[in-house]
This record gives C-alpha cells, sequence and structure tokens, in this order.
C-alpha cells in the first residue's frame, strides 16, 4: 500500500512529541498557529493511524524496531488488530475534543492556550503510545507520560476551578502508586525471565505459570491498572477529578484515558499471560464479581449526585465495570458473535462516544450559563434546543435503548453472560439499567419539564434560543449521531471483522 | 536456624525494600502535610528502585564498562539493564514529583495552607 506504512506506528508517536514542542515555540510567536499546528497534528495521526487499520486488517501485524535492534534486546512496536482498533477510537475522540476546545479555551483560560495545547499534544502522545508499544517497560514509560499531562491538564483551571488543584493532587499520588505497582510487577517478570518484550515473554513464562512469582506479578499489574482505569474500590480519584476539569479534558479523561488502562489491562493479561494462565486460577471469575460491584456501586452513587459533571464520573466508574465484566466473560464464552473479547471491545468504543458527548454537553452548559449543578437546569431544553437534544441520544444510549450503541453493548454482555452460566450478572446489569435511567431522567426532566426560575408563571411559549457556539455544537452533534449510527453498524456486524481477527489472535474462538 | 538464614538473612535486600515500600505508602496514606507525603511517595518509588537494582546483582561483578582488558583477566559484570530501567524511572518519578511540587505552591497560592485537612476544611465551607 503505502511506502511508509512500516513506519507509521512509530511516526503517530514521535509526530505528538514533535508538534508538543513546535506549538510551545511558535506560540511565543503567533497565538493563533498554534491551534492550526495543534489541529493539523491531530489530523494527520488520525488519518495515518486508519490506513494502519485498513492495512494491519488485510496484511497482518506490522513489527517495527527501534533503532534497528532486534528483539528481545531492542524496544519493539507491535500493531495488530487490537492496537489499531483502540488507536483510531483514541484519535477520533482526541480530533474531536480538540476541534471542540477552540472556543473553550479562549473563553476560560486565554493567557494559557499555547501551554494547554502543547501539553494535550503530550497527553496524546503518552495514549498513542502506551497503544503501539510492545515491550512491556516502554508502556510503563508512556503510562507515566499520559499521566503526568493528564494531571497537569486536570489542575489547569486556574482561578476558577481551584478544587481542581486539590483533585489534581489525589489523582497524582493514587496514579504514581498504581503505575509503580505496575513498575513492581515488570520487576517481578524480569527477575524470573530476563526479557521485557511482550511477545517474548509470552514464550518464556509457560513453564512458569506455577511460579509465586509470576503470580504475585500479575497481582500486582492488575492492582495497578485497575487504579488507572478508576475500577471500584480504588476509583476514588475520578469523581473529583471530573468534577472541576476542564470540559474537554474530562471528555478525554473518561472516554480515552481510563479505557486505554482497559486496553493495557487486555494487552497484559491475553498477550503477555496468555490464555492458558487465566484458565489456571479463577482470576477472571473474581474480575467478574469485582466488576460486578462496581456497577452497581458507580450507579447507585450516581443517583445522589447533584452535579453534574460528578454523576457522569460515577457513570464512568460504571462503564469501567461494564468493560470489565466483559473482560471477565471473555474465556467462558464461544459462541458467536458475542465471543472472546467482542462485549469488552465494543464497549471501549461505544463509551468512548457516549461519554465524549455527554461531558461535551456538560462543558456546553457550563461555557454558555456557567451552570454546574443539575437543579439549575431549569428551562434549558428551549434556551439550548440542539445542546439537550443531543445529551437526551447520548442518556438514551447510556440506557441501552435500542438501537442505540449502549444498547447493543449491554445486549451482547448480557447474552455472554447467559452462556457462561451467570445469571447473577444478568440481573446486575439490567439492574443498573435501571438506574440509570433514574440519574439521567431526573437531568432531563429538569432541562424540559420545568420552567427556568422567573418564568414560572408566564405563560407565553416563546423562549429566546442562546445556543452554544458553532465549533462546540458541531462535535456534540457529530458524537451524538455517531451514538445513533454506530449502533445501526454493530446490529449489522460492520465492524465485526477487526474484532474476530482479534478473538482469533488470542485463541478465544471455538475450537471445531 | 537454617530456616531464618535462608528465608530473612539471604534475602536480606527484598525484605528490606519490602520495609521501605511500606513506609513510603505509611507516610502518603497518614501524615497530613502534603510535602510530606510527596516525600513518602519518593520513598515508596526509591524503594522499589533499590528493589530493581539489587535483581542485576551478580556476586563478585565490577561495573558493566565494556574493555577488553577486564574481559582478558576473567573479570564479571553486573547486569546493566536495571541499572538503565531504573535510570528512565528516576527520570519519570522526579517529573511526577515537580508536578506534584507546582500543584502544591498553587495550591498555597490558593488556600494558604499545605495541610490537607485544613484544605478539606476550606473545601466544606460554602461559597467555595
Amino acid at each position: 500500500m503505502l511506502p511508509f506504512i512500516e513506519h507509521f506506528p512509530v511516526l503517530i508517536v514521535v509526530i505528538s512529541l514533535l508538534s508538543s514542542v513546535t506549538i510551545l515555540v511558535v506560540g511565543w510567536i503567533n497565538r493563533k498557529a498554534s491551534y492550526f499546528i495543534f489541529i493539523t497534528t491531530i489530523v494527520t495521526q488520525f488519518v495515518a493511524s486508519i490506513f494502519l487499520l485498513a492495512h494491519v486488517l488485510t496484511r497482518g501485524p506490522i513489527r517495527y524496531w527501534l533503532g534497528g535492534w532486534k528483539p528481545p534486546w531492542g524496544i519493539e512496536y507491535v500493531v495488530d488488530a487490537l492496537n489499531a482498533y483502540v488507536l483510531v477510537i483514541l484519535l477520533f475522540l482526541a480530533f474531536v475534543c480538540g476541534i471542540y476546545s477552540k472556543k473553550k479555551r479562549e473563553h476560560e483560560l486565554p493567557q494559557k492556550v499555547v501551554s494547554f495545547y502543547s501539553v494535550f499534544q503530550l497527553l496524546i502522545t503518552g495514549l498513542c503510545g502506551v497503544t503501539v508499544t510492545g515491550d512491556i517497560f516502554n508502556m510503563y514509560v508512556f503510562i507515566e507520560i499520559m499521566s503526568i499531562a493528564a494531571y497537569a491538564l486536570i489542575g489547569s483551571m486556574g482561578k476558577i476551578g481551584k478544587v481542581a488543584l486539590k483533585a489534581s493532587f489525589t489523582y497524582l499520588v493514587l496514579g504514581s502508586v498504581g503505575a509503580c505497582f505496575f513498575l513492581i510487577g515488570i520487576g517481578l517478570l524480569y527477575s524470573v525471565t530476563g526479557s521485557l518484550n511482550m511477545h517474548d515473554l509470552s514464550l518464556l513464562l509457560p513453564p512458569l505459570y506455577g511460579n509465586r512469582v509470576v503470580q504475585a506479578a500479575f497481582a500486582f499489574f492488575i492492582v495497578g491498572l485497575s487504579i488507572k482505569m478508576a475500577l471500584f474500590p480504588l476509583h476514588t480519584w475520578l469523581p473529583d477529578a471530573h468534577a472541576f476539569a476542564p470540559a474537554e479534558i474530562s471528555a478525554m479523561l473518561s472516554g480515552i484515558i481510563i479505557e486505554v488502562s482497559t486496553y493495557a489491562f487486555i494487552r497484559v493479561s491475553f498477550s503477555v499471560f496468555t490464555i492458558n494462565f487465566l484458565r489456571l486460577l479463577p482470576i477472571l471469575d473474581i474480575l467478574c464479581w469485582v466488576a460486578g460491584g462496581a456497577i452497581i456501586a458507580g450507579s447507585l452513587m450516581a443517583i445522589t449526585q447533584m452535579n453534574l459533571k460528578r454523576m457522569l464520573a460515577y457513570s464512568s466508574v460504571a462503564n469501567m465495570g461494564y468493560i470489565m465484566l466483559a473482560v471477565g466473560l471473555s474465556i467462558s464464552v464461544t459462541s458467536e458473535p458475542w465471543n472472546g473479547l467482542t462485549p469488552a471491545l465494543m464497549h471501549i468504543l461505544n463509551h468512548a462516544l457516549m461519554k465524549g458527548c455527554l461531558f461535551l454537553v456538560a462543558g456546553a452548559f457550563i461555557y454558555k450559563a456557567d451552570l454546574w449543578l443539575i437543579n439549575d437546569f431549569r428551562g434549558l431544553g428551549r434556551r439550548m434546543p440542539y445542546t439537550c437534544a443531543a445529551f437526551v441520544v447520548a442518556a438514551i444510549s447510556m440506557i441501552g435503548i435500542p438501537p442505540s450503541v449502549g444498547f447493543v453493548s449491554k445486549l451482547y454482555i448480557v447474552l455472554a453472560a447467559i452462556e457462561a452460566k451467570k445469571i447473577v450478572f444478568v440481573a446486575i446489569i439490567l439492574l443498573s439499567s435501571l438506574l440509570n435511567l433514574v440519574y439521567f431522567w431526573r437531568v432531563i426532566e429538569t432541562m424540559y419539564m420545568k420552567r427556568a426560575e422567573g418564568e414560572e408563571h408566564s405563560t407565553s411559549t416563546h423562549v429566546s434560543k442562546d445556543e452554544a457556539p458553532f465549533g462546540m455544537l458541531a462535535p456534540i452533534l457529530i458524537l451524538a449521531s455517531l451514538c445513533i449510527i454506530m449502533g445501526f453498524f454493530w446490529l449489522a456486524k460492520v465492524p465485526m471483522p477487526i474484532l474476530n481477527q482479534i478473538n482469533n489472535m488470542f485463541g478465544l474462538v471455538k475450537v471445531p | 536456624m537454617e530456616c531464618l538464614f535462608t528465608m530473612i538473612l539471604a534475602k536480606y535486600n527484598y525484605w528490606l525494600s519490602v520495609i521501605l515500600m511500606l513506609i513510603g505508602l505509611y507516610a502518603i496514606l497518614a501524615k497530613d502535610n502534603l510535602v510530606k507525603k510527596i516525600i513518602g511517595l519518593n520513598i515508596f518509588q526509591t524503594a522499589i528502585f533499590l528493589f530493581f537494582i539489587s535483581l542485576g546483582a551478580v556476586k563478585g561483578g565490577t561495573a558493566p564498562i565494556v574493555s577488553q582488558e577486564m574481559i582478558s583477566k576473567g573479570y564479571v559484570y553486573v547486569n546493566p539493564l536495571p541499572h538503565v530501567l531504573i535510570l528512565t524511572a528516576i527520570v519519570v518519578a522526579v517529573a511526577t514529583t515537580a508536578v506534584a511540587l507546582s500543584l502544591i505552591i498553587r495550591m498555597n497560592e490558593e488556600y494558604g495552607t499545605i495541610e490537607e485537612s485544613e484544605i478539606l476544611e476550606k473545601l466544606k465551607e460554602p461559597g467555595t
């Protein structure tokens, strides 16, 4: 296909790193050029990732050796179907948040626009790096790059959101402890195998599956990545971090950063410790129960929240529970089309779309009318019709009404739970759908069915429209319409070849 | 006594590393002052680095600098890979500490204090 396609894995990471520095330098001279460089870089990366996905689906994985050093001595970047899929999702959401952020940054933080975009590009560097790397220590380094950029961006609201400083500090301490647990796991694995390359480890580990050191390493990996992905009960940093972060950073945080940590979990569990290890110990059974607890706890705690963004944050905790439940059920399920990792990977995409849309809508409310609490949303349905309509579409999708993407995810997870003969989880998912309905309906009712303050007794039906600016409305409407369009695509099984290839790669298909 | 020797004394590097990790975690959890929490995080990270580096120790090994003269005399080298990994991890820890300290400076400007309990008191007050 393209002449340089073997270099795309490393180019995608290096372009963001270079553009981060370029934005800083050019921004000194000309502020507007910094946004232009930022958007051009993201568009280039997104197009490159689509080519990468097409190439990997037709020709197989791409392996890039950094510096020409052969593995296992050198660092290797491996892009297979799983990587390419997550890379496309993350760059798409970054692109949409980038378009959205232009108006919002100039309104809220005019003097820090250049450094904001520079650190945002560092965040994208970290995210792309975690996704493409095939070396486990390199994954730790990129996880830390992504996390440090996230700590800085969450606390960037300055005078307006000084609560965000404390939240960012809490995230920093907990996130660093989590990444250090990941590092301990790497150290334990290195001490028994002497290798850091993921493919090499998967070949060296099988005779050592009974070894206590390897099992302890796996435990450290799980706990470290659970802190990063805000899996209950290690989720306490997430609601505070969301409550006062900039809106597009909240969308990136809930939609991508915690999901890339779930990708890292899948990569470590299925590529390094293959499914034979997962079958030896009842690891995934315990994971299913923890995920079930996450779903119920997240949904229950969301009901009690007054602040819209905190409510959405607890909803993210519940959705990470869905993804982990799907991962936990993956080795017991073999019948098409909900076999193996399909429900988990499907929900990674769907949650990014839905949560991204919801957080961007919350940001539009804050931008237009400085509204943070749900009770203040009275009458917004008439004042900002398109934004509220997008919120309703995304809420329908979160609750799980057909044919939206949320419905397809939940359907597949429920069918997988039925086939694995664990009916408790079916009950948990249905119960959480009802709880989702409770807390989303509260917002929708306040927006549409309550008159604005001061208009309670007026009988006129004409309300002036004060819609969000187009630069912010376009991304919201794109994501909301994708929630429905992708639902049809999933039902028509359009993206299934990607997921079938991933399941084949990990050996999660029915043995004929 | 045999059991005591093999369990504790022969593996003293791992025990020391674990004790330091626990001291670091205690400081993160129990100390009120934010700077002390960051020092606890640094102790925790340093304990992990010591664990890693002690993995690479070779009995009678010398510094891993390649030299024909040393090889011909039969010197044994310490494993250099953990050293390289830890250099990277130290840089990451320094960057994290830098971001944490800058957050603490900003919090001091906004709240006037760096004791966590006092900051939580101020956050509970209405109007913040």
